[in-house]
């Protein structure tokens, strides 16, 4: 490379990001906009939320923290076969900032990446930032909220659950733009992404946790369930634990058997000819890939998940009345 | 790491080096639809767009293959459109079988897979060519004249100035484990994978409680020197007649592209 030895480092690091930058091109325009309309929405509630509640502090601390999540990135280390693991970084954010702040920092990062390194595309940005940031924070925050009470093993294993989640969040969502832009078939690109995502969300699972338990060892006022409820609503909670559950839903339809994925395969040949014309491809693409066997797979994952969701949010609830009180026992230095 | 690393060829001297960032912007955003929303086998728009690539490299003072030599950082993300080539129904060109699938090449999924590469190649290209051309500072700048809101741009542009700072902290971290850590000749290293992601875990926790406690202490260095919440410039970013014409002109352009690839 012609710069110091640090840039292929970087570069390296970046180009074996997980397939969730998407670059220009990919996306058709209606999705581009129909993402940026959402991302936007957001980011102007985060930065007035995080004004009030940050003030002229914000700035250098967002600042500060987008720049931690991107040279935090960097740090890998080696998985299988010369490939490495590190971090995303979207529910560490979320948790220890809160979510309005985590939402803020992910759009810093990847404007950054996309603007610096043309890593991720402009016009897609939207989605981007919706993707790797925004459904991140609401996840990451959402279920570490819900447990914000309890001990330090409760905590930790649901921010690990959290940051895998909101992984395959990305990348379910990643595949369903995908999708919807014509550029891929939805029964070859939702398995592919989910598949790999479930490794590399793995690894984003455990450098989360290991890096809040560092975080709670060291500086445990940041993590205490005051601090961390002081920095977003019980509503977080729902909405976290839905979308949380809408992923879980959607995962079936890619580990189902493989005679059933072909026979949707052929099914939804037609994909991608509507991409010419944006406004026809809902109506057509959203029905065949319910039909059939695979109703009774979704409905099984949707019963399963919302069953440990319903006992997961029961046991959380009467723990948390039972520990309000007193003050935070786990988290004393 | 220091501040140079990308700023190369920004202080060069050129016709697109000079023109004001905020035209630099919108007409790559508007070149990037312009591309996106071309329909499907526009060859000769294509064409014509790769042309105004190739125009803007030798404005800028560029070798001509400036920007296509950097181009490629999009092609791995191809893959996920491959699968189109046999999706999308239409004359059979050539029938294999791969494993237990059978698949067929079809003329309109090789067209619309070509298409969906192509737009993406040339709108990495263009973008290359404005980070190429544009210190960042200014390019932050523009944003903030588009009606970015005031906070995001401040944020994003605390975030360049301190990505330097904790990409050096990063590395110190990682070259401190590289010095405690043995290296045999064959295989991956020691501990298991668990093992190795924790580790890596509490470098993310050091690095974060690091950046967490300098920017307090830049917070109160700010308030030090008089920091009021927001940020203030002395550059008052002027649109030139020459940015006007230059921004119209390419605009124009686009949409000639437009007609020609919809003829």
């Amino acid at each position: 490379m012609l710069f110091s030895p640090i840039v292929p480092n970087i570069i390296g690091n970046l180009v074996n990001d997980p397939a969730m930058h998407i670059p220009d091109g990919f996306l058709s325009i209606t999705i581009s906009i129909i993402f940026w309309v959402i991302t936007i929405l957001l980011l102007t509630i985060a930065t007035r939320k995080t004004q009030g509640e940050l003030g002229e502090r914000q700035i250098p601390l967002m600042g500060v923290m987008a720049a931690f999540i991107f040279a935090g990135q960097m740090i890998n280390f080696p998985v299988l076969g010369g490939t490495s693991g590190h971090l995303l970084g979207g529910a560490l954010a979320a948790i220890v900032l809160g979510p309005w702040a985590g939402m803020l920092v992910m759009a810093a990062v990847i404007g950054l990446q996309a603007l610096l390194f043309q890593d991720g595309g402009l016009v897609v940005m939207g989605a981007n930032i919706f993707n790797m940031g925004l459904l991140t924070a609401l996840i990451g925050y959402g279920l570490y909220r819900s447990v914000a009470g309890q001990n330090r093993g409760v905590r930790l294993a649901v921010a690990g659950v959290g940051a895998w989640l909101s992984v395959m969040a990305g990348a379910l969502a990643t595949a369903l733009q995908l999708w919807l832009s014509g550029t891929s078939p939805l029964a070859v690109v939702l398995p592919a992404m989910l598949g790999v995502h479930a490794l590399i969300g793995i690894g984003e699972a455990l450098i989360t946790v290991a890096a809040l338990a560092f975080i709670t060892q060291t500086r445990p006022d940041l993590l205490e369930a005051k601090a961390v409820k002081a920095r977003g609503g019980r509503g977080w909670v729902f909405v976290g634990l839905i979308i949380a559950l809408a992923v879980v839903l959607f995962s079936p339809l890619a580990s189902g058997n493989p005679d059933g994925l072909e026979r949707v395969a052929t099914d939804l040949g037609f994909i991608g000819q509507g991409a010419g014309v944006p406004f026809e491809i809902l109506p057509g693409y959203t029905i065949p890939a319910f039909g059939g066997t695979d109703i009774s797979t979704i409905l099984a994952g949707a019963a399963g998940a919302l069953v440990v969701a319903i006992i997961a949010w029961g046991v959380g609830r009467t723990l948390r009345h039972r520990t309000t009180p007193t003050s935070e026992p786990g988290n004393l230095p | 790491m220091h501040v140079n690393t990308f700023d190369r060829y920004q202080s060069n001297e050129s016709l697109i080096h000079r023109l004001d960032p905020r035209v630099k912007v919108v007409v790559t955003v508007l070149f990037i639809v312009s591309n996106v929303i071309l329909p499907d086998g526009a060859w000769l728009a294509f064409l014509l767009a790769w042309g105004m690539v190739l125009l803007v490299n030798i404005l800028a003072n560029f070798n001509i293959d400036y920007a296509l030599k950097r181009s490629f950082i999009a092609f791995p993300f191809a893959l996920a459109a491959v699968t189109v080539i046999f999706t999308i129904p239409g004359q059979p060109l050539v029938a294999f079988t791969l494993g237990s699938w059978e698949l067929t090449v079809t003329d309109a999924g090789l067209i619309r897979f070509a298409s969906i590469v192509i737009r993406s190649w040339l709108s990495v290209q263009m973008a290359i060519l404005l980070t190429a051309t544009t210190q960042f500072p200014d390019l932050i700048h523009a944003l903030r004249h588009l009606r970015v809101p005031q906070v995001l741009v401040a944020v994003i542009s605390f975030t360049y100035r301190y990505l330097f700072v904790l990409v050096d902290e990063a590395m110190r971290l990682m070259r401190a484990r590289e010095a405690r850590s043995a290296h045999p000749l064959k295989g991956q290293g020691g501990g298991s994978i668990m093992w190795r992601a924790r580790v890596t875990g509490n470098m993310v926790g050091q690095l974060f409680l690091r950046s967490y406690e300098r920017s307090d202490r830049i917070y109160n260095a700010m308030l030090a020197r008089g920091y009021r919440g927001h940020y203030q410039t002395l550059n008052p970013h002027v649109m030139s007649a020459n940015d006007w014409l230059i921004g119209g002109l390419a605009i124009a352009i686009l949409v000639i592209f437009q007609i020609v690839g919809r003829l």
